[in-house]
């Protein structure tokens, strides 16, 4: 048995995904842009992807602009208030110390610009509260951007009660809810956002493809320059197969939210329980706020990359946090924002299922983690001093 | 089933023919690359240095055009820890520190012969110049590389039995241009990819202004001075020079001056002319003994004081537990605090240990 448990990192594109965008690579190909009549039937393709989008996040199809993904929804998002608060000499920006590095990274380049960055605390369980954004927000800030669930550990933020704090006093508020769509409810009226970052793939769309929502009055800046796609707001040539996949595919999954929520959910809460059975281990992140998939734990004494080979060699496919920053395995910030030690960050496990997972593949999980933990740890330096009891357990 | 190998990557020519010869004697490879460090972090530029995105890129493609699966191993913390801060240190207290032989010892033969373990690896094995045998009475041996314009055995004389035991060197009875042959041949060769620097992570050679940059200290200017203690000049403080340095001193004495040692109590540089740079003894502290359990009675044999040294004669005593005392026949030139010498006995590799200052 071979278990796919990494769905944060990206989802099996769905059939309906693909059956929606066969016709627009073989047949009505035409560029979107174009005045002849294969370029008006990829655009009438578009104008019904952008309305399908636009009505499952309760929004008008003029606030959906489509992006390369969600990193770039997440650059569009900051830059664009960043640019307009600066007009106002606004240059405070707040935000949370676990956000997804689209977000950390465009911060720091705005940081060097000369934007002041504040990072909330998240706390050890992982949620920010609104008191605190309601605390660091000042005359000055230009915007205020936090995640709606975290990527590593899957904890869910009070986005309404954020936005309504932002609304309240003034200031534009963004949120990456690329873990969320798909996963659990996403009405922008009644989270009170201004702006919020989808990306296709994490709900079974194709690779390549998400969307930014901008309210009605809050001004975009490109940033990428083109021809007068997405309104003028972002340049190259529509993706229309990716569009009409990820409308399609959004439209499935939250169609079906009323059945995989509790689903998914009871799989989760599996996975929690066996996964507990071992001895020296956590969850990370509030025990019941996050997305119906997500599980992170640590186990003191070992390191997440054998972790993860083994476990693949076992089949089971995981993560030790963000797929984004292979190359370089460093401690997960995430982890490390919530409070974790170093030593501890470095054996973390990140399992993420979806409801194409099912009761058997969570007990193969449960079948094969403990025996490699054990495994690793009896070759483990570290779990040697920590038995002879040369160093006290951290978990 | 066949033994399994993890190869040390780095997406060079040598790594990259050693995991090929290893392929085709029939392991099982898994290719690794190790994160050493990040070059914003060092201050460096994102390029040119062997642990760079790019390098990481290098290495994955390499390994994957051999078939093998590509892991990349984050050994930051402990490459900081043993390698860059030991370098720092041996600077600071005088001495002239090779980070290789350090990166070796923690890193190649300890953390990745670790994780090889955890993996279920029987062998590590690197693109390294030098060979390991097993001698009839179950001793392992290392030796020189057959190429003897690239032998890199002095660098690997920290190696204990465990550890030659589990390690493959593939390379060693090959010279540089039949790798480079092999490498043309089946189409591994990377020719943007510049040679190995001598520190990888000082790509510019500057090492005092990575120290400066990296503790941040000031290494507070003194003066130099000759044998006799008359003022010469000033310098712009100890850890910028080495013993046998004669570039850079700004000092103009008539006579060629070399830096013949640093009066670390009175933050003095001693100049010297070349003659004064000879000596023909030494100590030698944490010693590795390698193709004997124990150094009994004065033993002749040849040592390398330093990388690019030939080796010369001399007679070595244990005058201590840990310590030994190398005497040459003949004086050889600046001898050096912090680095390496390496014993051999005709090719083979006796031991080694690091020179006191």
């Amino acid at each position: 048995m071979y278990v796919y448990a990494d769905n944060a990192a990206t989802t099996r594109t769905s059939e309906t995904a693909i059956n929606a965008m066969l016709p627009f690579f073989r047949e009505t190909y035409g560029n979107a842009s174009s005045l002849h009549t294969p370029g008006q039937r990829a655009m009438e393709a578009l104008v019904a992807a952008r309305e399908k989008v636009a009505a499952i996040l309760n929004a008008d199809p003029k606030e959906i602009y489509f992006t390369s993904g969600g990193s770039e929804a997440d650059n569009q998002a900051i830059v664009s208030a960043a640019r307009n608060g600066a007009r106002r000499n606004k240059r405070h920006i707040i935000s949370t110390a676990f956000e997804h590095h689209a977000v950390l990274h465009t911060l720091d380049k705005l940081k060097k610009e000369g934007y002041e960055i504040e990072l909330l605390d998240v706390h050890e369980n992982g949620v920010v509260t609104a008191e605190q954004v309601a605390a660091a927000i000042r005359e000055d800030t230009a915007l205020v951007t936090i995640m709606f669930a975290n990527n590593e550990i899957g904890t869910l933020q009070p986005i309404a009660e954020i936005g309504a704090v932002c609304r309240e006093r003034g200031v534009p508020f963004h949120c990456d809810a690329v873990q969320a769509v798909g996963h659990v409810p996403v009405d922008v009226k009644a989270l009170n956002v201004d702006m919020l970052s989808l990306s296709a793939h994490k709900f079974h769309g194709p690779k390549g493809v998400g969307a930014l929502y901008v309210r009605k009055g809050i001004p975009v800046v490109n940033i990428i320059e083109g021809g007068q796609q997405e309104r003028g707001k972002r340049g190259g040539t529509e993706n229309t197969p990716g569009i009409v996949g990820m409308a399609a595919a959004m439209e499935e999954a939250v169609g079906n939210l009323d059945k995989s929520i509790p689903y998914v959910t009871a799989l989760r809460e599996r996975l929690i329980e066996g996964l507990s059975q071992i001895p020296h281990s956590r969850l990370n992140g509030d025990r019941d706020r996050r997305v119906p998939g997500t599980v992170n734990f640590c186990f003191e004494g070992i390191e997440g990359e054998s972790l993860l080979l083994l476990l693949d060699e076992k089949g089971v496919a995981a993560s030790s946090g963000s797929a984004c920053t292979s190359g370089s395995l460093d401690p997960s910030h995430v982890l490390l924002a919530i409070g974790l030690p170093h030593d501890v960050a470095h054996g973390s496990l990140r399992l993420s299922i979806d409801d194409e997972n099912t009761p058997e593949e969570v007990e193969h999980i449960l079948s094969v983690v403990p025996g490699i933990v054990e495994y690793l740890r009896d070759m483990s330096p570290i779990w040697d001093e920590l038995q002879k009891g040369e160093k006290p357990y951290l978990l | 089933m066949a033994d399994k190998v993890m190869i040390g990557m780095s997406g060079g020519v040598d790594s990259s023919v050693a995991a090929l010869r290893l392929k085709e004697a029939g392991f099982d490879c898994v290719g690794v690359t190790m994160k050493l460090y990040t070059n914003d972090e060092l201050g460096l530029p994102e390029r040119h240095t062997c642990c760079s995105l790019d390098d990481v890129e290098d290495a994955r493609s390499a390994a994957f055009r051999l078939g093998m699966p590509h892991y990349v191993l984050n050994e930051k913390a402990a490459f900081e820890e043993k390698v860059i801060r030991h370098f720092v240190e041996t600077y600071e207290a005088g001495g002239t520190p090779n980070p290789c032989i350090e990166c070796n010892r923690h890193l190649k033969f300890s953390a990745m012969l670790h994780r090889a373990e955890e993996l279920g690896c029987a062998y590590i094995a690197t693109g390294h110049y030098a060979r390991i045998e097993r001698r009839e009475d179950g001793r392992w041996l290392l030796k020189k590389g057959t190429d003897a314009s690239k032998d890199q055995s002095y660098v690997l004389y920290m190696l204990t039995q465990e550890q030659l035991s589990r390690t493959k060197l593939p390379l060693g009875e090959l010279t540089k241009p039949e790798v480079r042959r092999i490498a043309e041949e089946r189409g591994l060769l990377n020719a943007k990819k510049h040679d190995s620097q001598d520190i990888c992570f000082v790509p510019d050679g500057d090492y005092e202004a990575f120290i400066r940059r990296y503790t941040g200290k000031e290494y507070p200017s003194g003066d130099f001075v000759d044998e006799d203690g008359n003022v010469l000049g000033r310098h712009r403080g100890l850890i910028a020079y080495t013993v046998g340095q004669r570039r850079g001193l700004g000092v103009s004495g008539g006579r060629p001056l070399y830096v013949c040692r640093k009066d670390m109590k009175k933050n003095a540089v001693v100049l010297s002319d070349n003659d004064a740079l000879f000596s023909d003894t030494l100590k030698a502290r944490n010693v590795n003994l390698i193709d004997r359990e124990r150094m009994d009675g004065p033993l002749r044999c040849a040592a390398k004081i330093r990388y690019s040294h030939s080796e010369a004669p001399c007679t070595v005593t244990q005058t201590g537990e840990d310590e030994w005392t190398v005497v040459f026949d003949t004086p050889q030139r600046a001898v050096t605090g912090g680095q390496a010498v390496v014993l051999y006995d005709g090719d083979t590799v006796i031991g080694g240990g690091t020179i006191i200052g």
